[in-house]
């Protein structure tokens, strides 16, 4: 194993971690590895975290004792292991190097070091909550001591996400990138909206009867648009997910109205709206208020808006080349261009592209031999990468770490989500049960206190 | 019911000779001599009579099978006319409800549509009050977002048609379901050729359709 160090701040720093986390962490963003060559030159950062497996920080998540404890260490250790950006080390022998139960006391860092462990979790429940002490191996001191609440009861939908957050704090402690744990997915599933946990738990349905399609996150979390069937044809609907109120978008009633997305700023809706006269994107504030069209595609189709996080492009399904092509446009309608090259694929078929949350990239699918594939093409060269081959790939949606995708795929018969590490082509099965498809991956839910 | 030989229709003269003797007959036989013999009358037949009775049963029976056949045959002619005025219906329903069919990832209007769509205007003019929701449907290849956009062109391009040929665009009511309600399962052209397709429905004014003038 490499001598991984978990991110060492000064000591003046150090106290001030346990207090925010955020302003301790602030002088090591830029140390993972899209990054490493900015990351390498600064001294006293830990280095050499890339995404061979091999090379990845071991961590090892201690027992925890009581009740819901072993919940709250599997939780965690399997989040840290979603992540992708850390190696799970055997806690059962990390557990015997770390025996006291005061933080304090130092634990047998070279013992820790042979079993592969770069940083060790110790987490005890409190009254409250729970406490939690990370440990830096390389650096053979204590990187991190902080108190969570957990909501009671234990193991409810609240307290599990509770517990991710956690997590996540943990994996930015440990790799200097937050993780992405507390965050949930929409998806379609026999016409109506559901929701599942990042990590496969507490699926429970939205809508109730319909026909809904097309779920997406307004950037707060609270609330969510989908498209639903209506007695004048599609509707754009708004649901308030803390409280449950739905209202139906005015700018354009009647025909079609399909594939929602808010603006980066949360204000407005860009959808797709048709009419006898082709279907084009259009924006419709939030608030009331006519909308206003982005794309004339003369009797074409443009649908599935994507919008770029600075909110400035739209990169959306359009068929103006007689069939579906990813095209680009600033977010006033011009400057419209083809993105993605007809060089590669099928003659006939690219579509439902979502733009990376870092902005380098737009994921799409693409059709190869009949089947779609979820692909990948850069915005500054270009280049195209292809994520999946196996069954037919469809509707990707990127994590807000910018590195996770959601997608649907029917590689195992039925049509179902799975959840890729784009990095390394992990990949893992994210729903079970009936056909489950077009999933939009939230943005951060963190509710860590 | 009786009915004498006499009131049969008017006899003709070939008949005239066979009734004057047969009334010569009777008078004979009526006028009897006033001689008082206690003769025991010899029973005779008299084909005759028989003759005359057949000809009452038979002729009865001739006009009731006449009265019969004329009965069923109004009959008939009714039931005819109700049905063909039910299938004259039942063909304009289905001429309006007729789906079209398209070629994969297209909203062209196929000559086999043309067809199918032209058998429509005929009846719409003929019904003033009749409203029609066109749906438009996809098969499963392809987004599932992008073929709700794809149903919406191929609903509006069977409008488009109808509108072109006369009917009032307020009639003419379209809606996509993209690839959500295929019309068959299954994952090979039979089922695609069938799921790509327009459905016409009669939203208003099909209780008193009538069919379309000739």
């Amino acid at each position: 194993m490499p001598r991984s160090r978990i991110p060492v701040v000064s000591a003046g720093r150090a106290a001030a971690a346990v207090v925010t986390l955020a302003l301790a962490l602030a002088p090591v963003r830029g140390a993972f590895a899209q990054d490493t060559s900015a990351a390498s030159k600064r001294p006293g950062v830990r280095i050499g975290l890339t995404y061979n497996p091999g090379a990845r920080p071991g961590v090892a998540i201690l027992p925890v004792a009581g009740l819901a404890g072993d919940s709250v260490r599997t939780i965690i250790e399997r989040d840290l292991d979603y992540g992708d950006r850390v190696t799970i080390v055997g806690a059962g022998a990390a557990a015997a190097a770390v025996k006291s139960a005061n933080p304090a006391a130092a634990p047998d860092y070279a013992l820790l070091a042979k079993l592969g462990a770069a940083a060790v979790v110790r987490a005890t429940l409190t009254p409250a909550g729970v406490h939690v002490a990370l440990y830096d191996v390389g650096g053979r001191r204590v990187a991190l001591v902080r108190d969570f609440a957990l909501p009671a009861p234990a193991l409810t939908a609240d307290w599990r996400m509770t517990v991710h957050a956690i997590s996540d704090v943990l994996e930015d402690a440990i790799t200097g990138t937050r993780g992405v744990a507390a965050t949930r997915m929409l998806f379609v599933r026999g016409g109506r909206v559901y929701l599942v946990d990042s990590d496969g738990a507490n699926v429970q349905a939205v809508t109730n009867g319909g026909l809904a399609l097309s779920p997406t996150w307004q950037p707060s979390g609270r609330s969510i648009a989908y498209s639903a069937f209506g007695p004048r044809g599609t509707e754009i609907v708004v649901r308030n997910l803390v409280t449950g109120s739905t209202r139906t978008l005015a700018a354009t009633p009647g025909g079609l109205n399909i594939t929602p997305v808010f603006t980066p700023d949360g204000s407005s809706l860009i959808y797709a709206h048709g009419e006898e006269a082709g279907t084009d994107l259009v924006a419709a504030p939030l608030d009331g208020g006519g909308a206003r069209r982005i794309t004339v595609g003369r009797g074409t189709d443009n649908v599935s808006p994507t919008v770029s996080p600075d909110g400035g492009r739209v990169a959306f399904t359009s068929g103006r080349p007689g069939h579906p092509e990813v095209y680009i446009t600033d977010a006033d309608g011009t400057n419209a261009e083809l993105l993605t090259p007809y060089s590669f694929g099928d003659q006939s078929y690219r579509s439902n592209p979502d733009w990376s949350p870092d902005g380098r990239v737009v994921a799409f699918q693409a059709q190869l031999s009949g089947r779609f594939q979820v692909m990948t093409i850069s915005l500054r060269d270009r280049s195209v990468k292809q994520l999946t081959t196996d069954g037919s790939n469809e509707d990707p949606s990127w994590a807000p770490d910018a590195r996770h995708l959601v997608f649907s795929s029917t590689r195992g018969g039925v049509r179902q989500l799975y959840v890729m590490d784009a990095e390394s082509g992990r990949t893992r099965q994210l729903t079970r049960g009936d056909a489950a498809r077009l999933p939009a991956w939230s943005p951060s839910l963190s509710r860590a206190p | 019911m009786n009915v004498s030989p006499r009131r049969r229709p008017r006899p003709t003269m070939s008949r005239i000779a066979p009734l004057a003797l047969l009334a010569a007959t009777s008078l004979a036989l009526t006028a009897c001599p006033k001689k008082p013999a206690p003769v025991t009358p010899t029973p005779t037949v008299n084909q005759d009579s028989i003759n005359a009775a057949n000809r009452v049963r038979d002729s009865l029976a001739a006009l009731a099978k006449t009265r019969q056949d004329s009965i069923d045959a109004a009959n008939k002619a009714r039931q005819d006319s109700i049905d063909a005025a039910s299938r004259a219906l039942s063909e304009a329903r289905n001429a309006i409800t007729a789906a079209i069919h398209f070629d994969f990832d297209k909203s062209d209007i196929t000559d086999e549509a043309k067809g199918i769509l032209d058998a429509k205007v005929p009846v719409l003019n003929a019904n003033a009050a009749l409203r029609i929701r066109v749906a438009g449907h996809t098969d499963n290849r392809g987004s599932d977002e992008y073929n709700l956009a794809l149903g919406q062109r191929r609903a509006a391009a069977a409008k488009r048609y109808l509108t072109q040929r006369g009917v009032d665009a307020s009639r003419i009511d379209v809606i996509s379901y993209g690839e959500e309600r295929p019309a068959a399962q299954g994952d090979d052209e039979s089922a695609w050729s069938q799921n790509r397709r327009d459905e016409f429905e009669i939203t208003a004014g099909g209780d008193n359709i009538v069919p379309a003038r000739q």
